[in-house]
């Protein structure tokens, strides 16, 4: 199995806080891992320094071979590689979805326009909005929404996606459409990293559950044991909270 | 019976609306008597002095007005008003400075043209806008020629310039030659690296902190010292560098205010999605940004319009200075309310109209946010 | 290993930062370098010298308004200083008047009367949308056309208005009368008291005591008493029109009022925009709430209102403040006697030191600026801590 992801003895501060403890995680190509834990925890902070919209300060991140240093070639490499989609969408508002999408192959791939529309109309079929192409996004719903943040990260053709809380912004009748996708992805074989509390979600995709709790991982195994056998008691109080809500 | 009935509704609307607003108690209706005892007061004066009892072109004997003493209130003291003589004698003036007449149809041809290199900037929603703004790119440049002249056209020397001429040179080009350096002065005042960070503030603080006269004066004094002996820019070119630098620094303050604006999330996308720094601020942040802050932008615009006239301090003779020549001139002298009134009311079109356009798109902006 | 020496420094994140910023250190002093350069040896040739020496030269001009006494054998210092006076007197005068023509035609503006509400916005665009210049050069203009000495307007017993100025009693004050300022010092400082005592009272027992009133009639009469008491210590002394001019009294100069006039009617335009604005803010919501407590109307806007506007209001107003005294440097069109006329003016001509006059003019102004902005941000400070509190 290749390792595309690395983390190893991580430790992030904002001032005097420490925000991550000396986190180790590898994720493997086509591994689906989910990521939970309590507000707070660090989820956010440890997925946003794998394509460094966050620095770490000690430890390593090494992604596709190369480790994420200050150094600013590597940088932009991986962030063509890794795409991202964020809990509130950050779609461009002055653009239209087509643009949205075709933005980045255009200018950081350097595609034609019309082929780098081509293949924004391609994804946006996948995630089954193609009539939304020439709408501005404060015209769709906020499931529109992120199915079009989706697509544009796919448009990149990265071979990692993460997800930071993708559907917890949404109003529960959207939730699933935008699961759906991710599902989908899934199935296709996408390496993905996901912080949600979707368990179901959890439960059918993930290959491996973590659990974070103050800055650290206390808890990584397979969904199986994680949901029926957990070992941390602060696991099992996360989880009795979550289930039962 | 229905029109009755709509009448009598239409007509308990305007009745309602006068209670409301003029009588709805005593304190308001005592209001509402002096409010028209004044308005008819102030207009009546105002009226009869510029209309009714003016001479135009000709005084109350019909006579061609040539010099103040022909104006009819100077014939018969207190029974006529103003004298707008002045303004039709001193119109070649006030509209083009000291232009050589033949050549005032280049001045027109420029100011006819205007519209069209501003109006693409204005709406975003015009037809064609695309090529309305490679005019406005084009323009200055065939303004310039066709102002100045050059190869075909006689070279007509800025220090015959004047008048409107010069308000509108200055604040058009001041306003589109600091837009850019505003950009650059509000980006580098948000940036990360301390020294570009601090020069940025100090700048911006230091223009902010100082009236523009002392930076004409400085312009105009110190500029020569700066060169070497070949360039010596002329009058007009060193209050330009004044007004440049005092409008760049403001403009950038409001650029700020917009980049301020824009959600972290938007860069953390880009960055993301491997755009780097120019690629996100010139496709993402800077389009957004700008939208907010152009009416601030506005604001200093018309704000820059009406401290052009203060180039008449070093010399220079912009719609106020001819104003002044003018009444200096033996001739006219006195017709002071005359010339200040019209000055005003063309300083008045411009701002105004700036300020409701500023209006206009606060407006827009909350639309089309909601 | 060269490459990727180069690679490493302009790739990283850090060097590259650094790298950019000594180039833009470095061009920035190249420019300076070279301007200063340019400079000596224009100034050389020219055989203009340079250094603040100069400022210990008589001037050898005069200057008509002034605070401290000046005459043309004084140093250009002290020309300096008067003009710095100059400018000061006619910022606080301009904007005190400004607040308050600003408040006024602010309030008009929310009248529930629509003709008074558009009277006062016609004034406000009307102002706002004409060069300040161009209004102090008319208001002066006004001034300058008003009758001559000799056919004097008198307004009132002892106030004369004429081309030349505005002429009136000027005040002698004699022995006691500093009793009377202490009184009203005094008076000022109780009131203060008076006004924590009574409002711990009426949070203690709910009953309302017309605090303002007790204090105004405390303030405005206490000193009026001690006036009497000391034998009325005060003498005015008139002005009498004798062969071409008045004697005695005082006048105050026609371009000291078109500055003032032309600065403040200009500036209140804007502040009434922000007061109406700041009103407006915090009357949505807060008003209606108020009014639901069941307080009357005139009460809710004094109680909660205007206190909780202000603290919108401070801040915009402090910056047309600002504006205003910068506006001052424009008395030069019209000969006020400001920093920018006298020593930014005439003392550069005299003594042609443009570079070290403009230094000082603008850093004179530049603290002014500074300092107004530094109590602006104290004050907003102290405001948000109370805010949160
Ligand atoms: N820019 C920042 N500066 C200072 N502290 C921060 C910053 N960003 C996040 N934090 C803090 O770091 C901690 C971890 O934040 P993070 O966003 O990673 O949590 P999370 O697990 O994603 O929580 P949530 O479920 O609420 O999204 C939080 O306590 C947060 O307050
Ligand atoms: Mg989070």
């Amino acid at each position: 199995m290749e390792q595309v992801i690395q983390l190893e003895k991580v430790n992030k501060w904002y001032d005097d806080f420490h925000v991550l403890k000396d986190i180790d995680l590898s994720v493997q190509r086509g591994q689906k891992i989910v990521v939970c834990g309590p507000s707070g925890s660090g989820k956010s902070t440890m997925i946003r320094c794998i394509n460094r919209l966050e620095a770490h300060q000690k430890g390593h991140i090494v992604v596709h071979n190369t480790e994420l240093t200050n150094d600013l070639k590597n940088i932009d490499m991986i962030r063509k590689n890794v795409g991202m989609v964020f809990q509130q969408f950050n779609l461009f508002p002055h653009l239209s979805v087509i643009d949205n999408i075709s933005l980045a192959p255009i200018w950081v791939k350097k595609m034609p326009k019309k082929e780098a529309e081509d293949i924004a109309m391609s994804y946006l079929e996948k995630v089954k909005i193609p009539e939304q192409a020439q709408k501005f996004p404060g015209q769709l719903s906020g499931g529109q929404q992120q199915r079009v943040a989706i697509a544009r990260s796919l448009a990149m053709n990265p071979d990692i996606m993460l997800f930071d809380e993708p559907t917890s912004a949404l109003d529960p009748e959207m939730i699933k459409e935008v699961l759906d996708v991710m599902i989908q992805l899934a199935e296709e074989g996408m390496t993905m990293l996901v912080v949600t509390h979707e368990m179901g979600f959890a439960k059918t995709v993930a290959d491996q559950m973590i659990f974070m709790d103050e800055g650290k991982i206390v808890e990584q195994a397979t969904p199986d044991e994680f949901f029926n056998n957990p070992k941390s008691d602060r696991t099992k109080l996360f989880l009795s909270q979550i289930l039962n809500h | 019976m229905t029109t009755f009935s709509n009448q009598s509704l239409m007509r308990n609307k305007y009745y309602n609306w006068i209670i409301k607003n003029l009588f709805s108690s005593w304190v308001n209706s005592l209001m509402t008597v002096v409010a028209i005892i004044f308005i008819y007061e102030v207009g009546t004066f105002f009226l009869n002095w510029a209309f009714f009892a003016a001479d135009f072109r000709t005084n109350f004997q019909g006579e061609l007005i040539t010099d103040r003493s022909f104006c009819s209130k100077n014939i018969m003291p207190g029974e006529y008003g103003a004298c707008w003589a002045i303004i039709y004698a001193r119109w070649d003036q006030f509209m083009y400075g000291f232009y050589p007449i033949e050549e005032v149809w280049r001045v027109n041809f420029v100011y006819a043209l205007l519209p069209l290199a501003i109006i693409g900037i204005l709406f975003d929603k015009l037809p064609f806008r695309k090529y309305f703004i490679y005019f406005t790119f084009i323009y200055p440049f065939l303004a310039y020629f066709m102002l100045y002249g050059g190869p075909g056209l006689s070279v007509v020397g800025t220090n015959k310039w004047g008048g409107l001429l010069v308000t509108l040179f200055l604040g058009v080009t001041g306003i589109g030659l600091a837009f850019p350096l505003s950009i650059i002065l509000a980006l580098g005042r948000r940036s990360k690296m301390p020294i570009v960070k601090s020069l940025c503030v100090v700048f911006i603080e230091f223009i902010r902190g100082v009236p523009l006269i002392t930076l004409l004066f400085t312009a105009n004094v110190m500029l020569p010292l700066f060169l070497p002996d070949g360039v010596n820019p002329d009058n007009l070119l060193r209050a330009l560098v004044a007004v440049t630098l005092f409008q760049s620094a403001y403009m950038a303050e409001a650029i700020r205010g917009g980049l301020q604006a824009i959600p972290r999330g938007q860069i953390e996308a880009a960055q993301s999605l491997g755009l780097n720094y120019w690629q996100t601020t010139r496709k993402i942040i800077l389009p957004q940004a700008l939208k907010i802050a152009i009416p601030p932008i506005v604001n200093t615009c018309i704000g820059l319009f009406k401290d052009t006239s203060l180039v008449l301090i070093i010399g220079l003779f912009d719609l106020l200075g001819i104003g002044r020549a003018a009444l200096a001139d033996m001739t006219w002298t006195k017709l002071y309310y005359e010339v200040y009134v019209f000055i005003s009311l063309v300083f008045f079109i411009f701002c105004f109209g700036m300020s409701r356009y500023s209006l206009y798109l606060e407006k827009k902006l909350k639309t089309d946010n909601s | 290993m060269q490459t990727n020496f180069l690679r490493k420094i302009i790739f990283d994140e850090k060097s590259r930062s650094l790298l950019i910023q000594t180039l833009v250190i470095g061009l920035f002093a190249l420019f300076i370098y070279l301007i200063a350069q340019q400079t000596a040896y224009n100034l050389e040739k020219r055989g203009i010298s340079s250094g603040f020496d100069f400022l210990n030269l008589s001037a050898g001009y005069d200057i008509s308004i002034r605070l401290i006494p000046f005459t043309s054998e004084d140093t250009h210092f002290r020309a300096y200083f008067v003009g710095l006076l100059n400018t000061l007197m006619i910022a606080v005068c301009g904007c005190f008047l400004a607040t308050i023509i600003g408040f006024l035609v602010g309030v008009i503006r929310l009248s529930s009367n629509w003709l008074f509400r558009n009277i006062a916005y016609v004034y406000v665009e009307f102002t706002r949308n004409v060069p300040v210049l161009l209004q102090i050069i008319l208001y002066y203009s006004i001034l300058l056309h008003l009758p001559k000495i000799k056919q004097a307007i008198e307004i009132f017993d002892g106030f004369f208005l004429t081309n030349r100025g505005f002429f009136s009693p000027s005040p002698i004050f004699k022995e006691g009368f500093s009793l009377v300022l202490w009184s009203f010092l005094i008076a000022i400082i109780a009131s203060i008291l008076i006004k924590k005592i009574l409002k711990k009272k009426q949070e203690q027992t709910g009953q309302q005591y017309p605090i303002f009133l007790i204090n105004s009639a405390l303030i405005i009469f206490t000193p009026i008493l001690v006036y009497y008491i000391m034998g009325r210590p005060l003498e005015f002394d008139a002005p009498v029109l004798k062969g071409f001019n008045f004697k005695g009294g005082m006048v105050i100069r026609p371009e000291f009022l078109g500055m003032l006039f032309g600065l403040s009617i200009y500036t209140a335009a804007f502040i009434s925009e922000t007061v109406r604005s700041g009103i407006i803010a915090v009357s949505k919501g807060q008003r209606e709430a108020s009014q639901a407590l069941g307080l009357k109307n005139n009460l809710v806007m004094r109680l909660i209102v205007i206190p909780q506007a202000l603290r919108v209001i401070i801040p915009p107003l402090t910056s047309q403040y600002l504006n205003l005294t910068k506006n001052s440097s424009l008395g030069i069109a019209i000969g006020y006697a400001d920093l920018v006329h006298g020593f930014g003016g005439i003392s550069l001509n005299q003594t042609g030191r443009a570079i070290e006059i403009m230094l000082m003019v603008m850093l004179t102004y530049l603290t002014i600026s500074l300092t107004i902005s530094l109590f602006m941000n104290i004050y907003n400070k102290s405001v948000q801590f109370k805010g949160n509190a």
